[in-house]
């Protein structure tokens, strides 16, 4: 790095503007990851929740709506749970409904219908804990909208009052919408349509919309075969995100962004060395024929390419924290997580080497007899 | 001309035994086709240790290719080429790589100083790509070429004759066998011209290399042991003016 570092600093202003570019991208890498999380945290943190492997839906149901529009019944909930490799099974009722509060302020939420007790209710950090028929656990989101402990919405269409009880804390977010989590029971009657006073159809009792698995200690759920046996279709609790509302399109066009961003970045650094090594072009041929090896010299181009990338994107990165400190706990779905922040670093910087290796490796091109101003 | 003409007295042993520069019967040709040139025909030479050869010739006679030959930078097409003793030939491309870098300066046109380096750093650049221990210390080197006090100059901020000395400097660091110098005055005026060949006799015959340089200036010639004319590729005896 002997000549890498004396070069930096003396063509500093060069190598900034270099290394501004590569600081620009971190700072948009960072917000476009913050932006990531927050709408893959908006749009499946409520699923992310649940301590659950698997989850079987109705046979034939596609991934895309998955949980609004599968029934399952609870006969099949009972075959699930009778396999070996299976823990635990427990139905799952979920639908999206529109509702009001007292003073008519309307209010979207994810009913998630639990069996009280069972492995999927929500433990209450604030409040009570599942058990009153009519009472809700929400996701931590809806008390910062302004709702309190104690209020009741009510529900459009049914007109099923539901109060809310406690709280879970932290996000549960399904689809962009605020989980309410109340138990399997009031679930069906609201999903049946059945309006408040009407008599609710006796085969609603028996319904969900998935079944939701634990495997059995230090085993993995053979999906397959239980689908077969039991007349379901499932998939990993990571496939079933997509089943999340727009959430395979969103976090596809956020991933074409920052795949396009990387991009960017490894073609501006490979150019940027490309010009640099071309302009260098006699300084290196003066270098060879003195004896200077090429793999001395490339290690030295790479570890200046090295020193721009990290100072670069460790500036971005900061810059780029700092930027989205500012929109945490905004409307905006944003969340700031460490490893998708340090994978965006990695690629950075990594990406970066690839892009300025490809123009370094010139050196191995140049003709150490240029040196003797090539008068042969 | 015979080759006998450009070997230096006393140079009677093999090639292997020698030391400082041997060149024997060497034939060099550069391009393609029709436009094939014969840069160097059936050259021989020997410069001794402590020697300073110069070779005098028009351009496109041949001289560069000398060195590059003499330097390791090419292979010829027939002949050999020992450096103390050691078949250049025979050697690798790594090999003559690292030979360069142990045994061989270049001092170039203009210095072809590195334009991000200090005066002192250019000298420690060659040192940190040899490795190990210094074979010269870089600021007595700088401060017998009577540059000590422009040693965190950079190259711009250093005149032509400045910039030479360090050419001269940086080629001695390594402690080299050979030296090899092309024009190195093709930049400066008469009075600096003078000045570095002054100092690259004087290097030659205190470190003990065996120093050949190429050159259009004849007002230098006087401070070689030899001087030797090149043209078309042929080496003959020239004549050495007096001081």
């Amino acid at each position: 790095m002997f000549l890498a570092l004396r070069e930096l600093r003396f063509a500093r202003s060069r190598f900034s503007l270099m290394g501004g570019v590569v600081a620009l991208i971190a700072v948009l890498m960072v917000m476009l990851s913050g932006l990531s999380s927050g709408l893959v945290n908006d749009g499946v943190s409520g699923l992310k929740a649940q301590p659950v492997d698997a989850f079987a839906f109705a046979e034939g149901t596609k991934t895309d709506s998955a949980f609004s529009r599968s029934v399952v019944d609870l006969a099949q909930v009972d075959a699930w749970a009778g396999r070996p490799d299976v823990a635990a099974a427990e139905p799952l009722g979920s639908m999206l409904i529109n509702a009001h509060t007292s003073t008519d302020v309307p209010v979207d939420l994810a009913l998630f219908g639990v069996v009280p007790g069972s492995f999927l209710e929500p433990e209450a950090a604030e409040g009570q804990a599942l058990g009153d028929p009519h009472g809700i656990v929400v996701s931590d989101t809806v008390l910062e909208d302004g709702l309190a402990i104690g209020d009741t919405v009510t529900v459009d269409r049914v007109g099923t009052e539901l109060t809310i009880i406690g709280s879970t804390g932290n996000q549960h977010t399904f689809g962009h919408v605020d989980v309410a989590y109340l138990p399997l029971t009031t679930w069906q009657e609201i999903h049946s349509g059945s309006a408040v006073g009407e008599e609710v159809r006796a085969d609603a009792y028996t319904e969900a919309s998935a079944i939701a698995l634990q495997a059995a200690d230090g085993q993995s759920i053979d999906l397959a075969a239980g689908d077969a046996a039991v007349g379901t279709s499932s998939m990993t609790l990571t496939d079933s995100f997509g089943a999340s509302p727009g959430y395979t399109a969103e976090t596809s066009t956020l991933m074409l962004i920052q795949v396009f961003l990387y991009a960017i970045s490894a073609l501006v650094v490979g150019a940027f060395f490309t010009v640099w090594t071309i302009q260098r072009r006699h300084e290196l041929a003066v270098l060879r024929a003195m004896g200077g090896s090429t793999g001395y010299l490339m290690r030295d181009g790479l570890a200046q390419a090295f020193i721009v990338l990290l100072v670069s994107t460790v500036a971005g990165v900061a810059v780029g924290l700092g930027m989205g400190a500012l929109l945490t706990g905004t409307s905006m779905p944003f969340a700031l997580e460490a490893p998708a922040i340090g994978l965006a670093f990695v690629l950075l910087i990594g990406l970066g080497l690839i892009g300025a290796a490809f123009a370094i490796a010139r050196i191995a091109k140049v003709d150490p007899l240029k040196a003797l101003g090539g008068q042969r | 001309m015979t080759s006998t003409d450009t070997r230096s007295a006393g140079s009677t042993g093999p090639a292997h035994t020698q030391r400082g520069l041997v060149l024997e019967d060497v034939t060099l040709t550069v391009g393609d086709g029709d436009s094939t040139i014969t840069a160097l025909d059936h050259v021989s030479l020997t410069v001794a240790p402590g020697e300073l050869v110069a070779v005098v010739g028009p351009s496109g006679s041949g001289k560069s290719s000398l060195l590059a030959v003499a330097g390791a930078l090419t292979t010829p097409d027939s002949g050999t080429v020992h450096i103390d003793g050691q078949d250049l030939i025979a050697m690798k491309d790594r090999e003559r790589t690292r030979f360069r870098l142990e045994h061989i300066g270049f001092v170039f046109q203009s210095g072809n100083l590195v334009p991000a380096l200090t005066a002192e750093d250019q000298l420690r650049l060659a040192l940190h790509m040899r490795g190990g221990k210094p074979a010269r210390d870089p600021r007595e080197l700088l401060d017998e070429v009577g540059l000590s006090s422009k040693l965190g100059r950079r190259p711009h901020e250093l005149s032509g004759g400045e910039r030479q000395r360090i050419g001269i400097a940086r080629a001695l660091v390594c402690g080299p066998s050979l030296l090899l110098v092309d024009e190195p005055t093709s930049a400066l005026d008469r009075a600096r011209s003078q000045e570095i060949v002054e100092l690259l006799a004087r290097e030659t015959r205190q470190s003990g290399v065996a120093t050949v340089m190429v050159t259009h200036d004849h007002d230098i010639l006087h401070h070689c042991d030899r001087v030797l004319e090149m043209v078309d590729g042929t080496l003959s005896a020239g004549s050495r003016p007096s001081a």
